[in-house]
């Protein structure tokens, strides 16, 4: 069984701080991490590897050269192979752009049974990537899943919903995108480590791929951020004190006051 | 200091590890005295036990670099647990690497590296602590096998060891030169477990006492040739001084990241604490301390990934950290004030761990010797 996983390297929004005048992220500095829903992608991915005897995983993520990190990361956690989409031409993609060039590197690779996404990244919380994949590949995609299992062809999926979840049997190929309460992803093991920095990474520029240059990046991008801000904070809650009677009234005033009721 | 893309990675696997998995339970792994087995198990399979071990004999393949942050990450949170790291890379695992035949290594040392045996190190006698040459315990030999008899004392995770390294004399009239060490399954006939030891610290492994009574262990059993077993044992805490640095190290920084922690929220007089001078200068103080501690345990590292002789800086590195250990968690404790003195802080768990580093694997005074005979000679 041959799968891929899709991920991003993201800033740990833990660490990012906001720049007050710019209203952008300051990025200098800021560890850059695994996306945490890709973390439960690939653990998916690998607890089948661990489980039957054929599986191959492979890692897919496009971004800068330092995107690398990540991808060491995925090799010591046991992915066999990782793939870095990597370009100045794939510079300023938004979702609608990467999905094209993610797609065009899927159908590079041809065969597959299973990809698997993470639901979003911290950094932009789309949700977008991984749906729009399937639509490219034109393979059916379950997003959201938080159960995953295989009976023999058939694959069986739970997709959290607001108020429940649906149970959903879908055939291989298929897209899937993970939630955290999919699982709980391995940490890194030290052998891990010292065998990823023996592996090469395959890196693949856009002369690579079976697709052109205005379908890729800022070029290729229909929206673009035009201002981005930090809402204004919330002012302090206010504790109303005294009988009933009296909180009822001082809380009614208020309300029409706000023009509320 | 430069660190290899490997050896960052390793830190941040085993940050994101002792944060997870230690921080949570490291007061309750005090309070039982025990790990849990779960956790041992995660340090099996993440090969944290054995960073430094060759990958041929079950190890991760890596370096001492890689092994000392490993120790130092996880006695930030627990030193309890780090110890099982230090001892089985070390004391465990590293004699019968060093001085063992292929087939000991193959059934002895792989299982430990591989955490599905637990070993320990007994060299420690009533009558022999820092003076290791005056060695009561006697190994015979008769026909195939040596005949053991003796009581070692303060054996670290001696009452749950499967397998022990144990040392004896072989020819009494040899002095240190009669001494010979054993791999001893502690299945054996004869062997037994005395009394548990109640520590100040460290409560998390136990220290127990160990009775051999006519245990028969087999010839081949032995480590290297007779009368080679205080070599052994030197050689074998020369390297694991360096681990127990790590492990000072890593309780130093511990205590000092949880009392930064404390002085930007406790508020006295109006401010929060880490406002006052007087506490600053603490800080400064305890912040050089712990770094110089760390260039020293890094440079021992160092010098043994590059095959350099490091008897003496892991004497050094020992003895300096453990130093700042006892002094940075004492101070930790103090900026706590009242609160550092209970168990709702972590502190005080640190400053009574930290003491063991000042006595354990050969004593500062002991380092001095060593030392100053690196020095001197």
């Amino acid at each position: 069984m041959k799968i891929i996983v899709c991920v991003k390297q993201v800033p740990d929004t833990n660490e990012v701080k906001i720049d007050p005048v710019k209203g952008t992220l300051i990025r200098d500095g800021i560890p850059s991490i695994l996306n945490p829903d890709d973390a439960n992608a690939l653990e998916e991915a690998l607890a089948l590897k661990d489980k039957y005897t054929d599986v191959k995983v492979t890692v897919l993520t496009m971004g800068p050269p330092q995107a690398e990190e990540i991808l060491r990361e995925c090799l010591a956690m046991g992915a066999d192979d990782v793939i870095l989409l990597s370009d100045r031409a794939f510079a300023g993609a938004d979702t609608w752009a990467t999905s094209n060039t993610i797609a065009a590197a899927i159908r590079k690779i041809g065969e597959y049974d299973i990809v698997f996404a993470g639901r979003q990244a911290i950094d932009g919380d789309t949700a977008q990537v991984g749906p729009q994949i399937a639509e490219r590949i034109g393979i059916p995609q379950v997003s959201y899943v938080q159960n995953f299992k295989i009976d023999g062809d058939e694959i069986i999926v739970q997709r959290q919903l607001e108020d429940g979840h649906e149970v959903i049997k879908v055939k291989k190929p298929v897209l899937l995108t993970a939630i955290k309460e999919l699982n709980e992803p391995r940490y890194i093991s030290m052998k891990g480590i010292f065998n990823a920095y023996k592996k090469s990474i395959t890196t693949w520029t856009l002369s690579d791929l079976d697709i052109e240059k205005h379908q890729v990046g800022l070029d290729a991008s229909p929206t673009n951020v035009l201002r981005s801000f930090t809402p204004e904070p919330k002012g302090k809650g206010i504790i109303i004190k005294g009988t009933v009677e009296e909180m009822v009234e001082k809380l009614v005033v208020n309300l029409s006051k706000k023009n509320v009721i | 200091m430069k660190f290899t893309k490997e050896q960052e990675l390793a830190r941040k696997a085993v940050r994101e590890f002792a944060e997870k998995e230690l921080s949570p339970i490291a007061g309750d792994i005090d309070k039982t005295g025990k790990i849990p087995e779960e956790l041992f198990d995660k340090l099996a399979r993440y090969n944290y036990l054995s960073v430094c071990i060759p990958s041929e004999y079950g190890g991760a393949g890596g370096d001492y670099m890689s092994y000392v942050i490993t120790v130092e990450e996880l006695s930030k949170k627990c030193a309890s647990t780090a110890l099982y790291v230090s001892g089985t890379s070390s004391l465990f695992c590293w004699p019968i690497l060093k001085f063992g035949t292929e087939e000991q290594k193959q059934k002895y040392a792989v299982p430990m590296a591989k955490g599905e045996k637990i070993g320990c190190f007994a060299l420690t006698e009533p009558g022999a602590g820092s003076d290791a040459a005056a060695q009561q315990t006697t190994a015979v030999l008769e026909d195939e096998h040596y005949v053991l008899n003796g009581t070692k004392c303060f054996i670290t995770l001696g009452a749950i060891a499967d397998i022990a390294i144990v040392f004896a004399m072989t020819d009494k009239s040899k002095g240190l030169r009669g001494i010979s060490a054993f791999i001893v399954d502690t299945k054996s006939q004869g062997f037994s477990v005395g009394k548990n030891e109640e520590k100040m610290g460290i409560k998390g492994t136990v220290t127990s006492e160990l009775i051999f009574e006519n245990v028969k262990v087999p010839k081949e059993n032995l480590i290297g040739k007779e009368g080679q077993g205080f070599k052994i044992a030197m050689a074998t805490l020369d390297g694991g001084r360096l681990g127990i640095a790590a492990q000072a190290l890593g309780i130093a920084q511990g205590a000092m990241d949880e009392t930064v922690k404390y002085l930007k929220e406790r508020q006295q007089f109006g401010r929060t604490l880490e406002k006052f001078q007087g506490i600053q200068w603490m800080i400064a103080d305890m912040e050089t301390k712990i770094n110089a501690a760390r260039l020293l345990v890094y440079n021992t590292a160092s010098q043994k990934d590059l095959n350099l002789p490091a008897g003496k800086e892991s004497a050094m590195a020992k003895l300096y950290a453990a130093e700042v250990a006892m002094d940075v968690t004492t101070k930790a404790v103090q900026l706590h004030g009242g609160y550092g003195y209970t168990k709702d802080y972590p502190v005080e768990r640190m400053m009574r761990d930290a003491k063991i580093t000042e006595i354990y694997e050969g004593t500062s005074q002991v380092q001095k010797m060593v030392i100053a005979q690196n020095v001197l000679k």
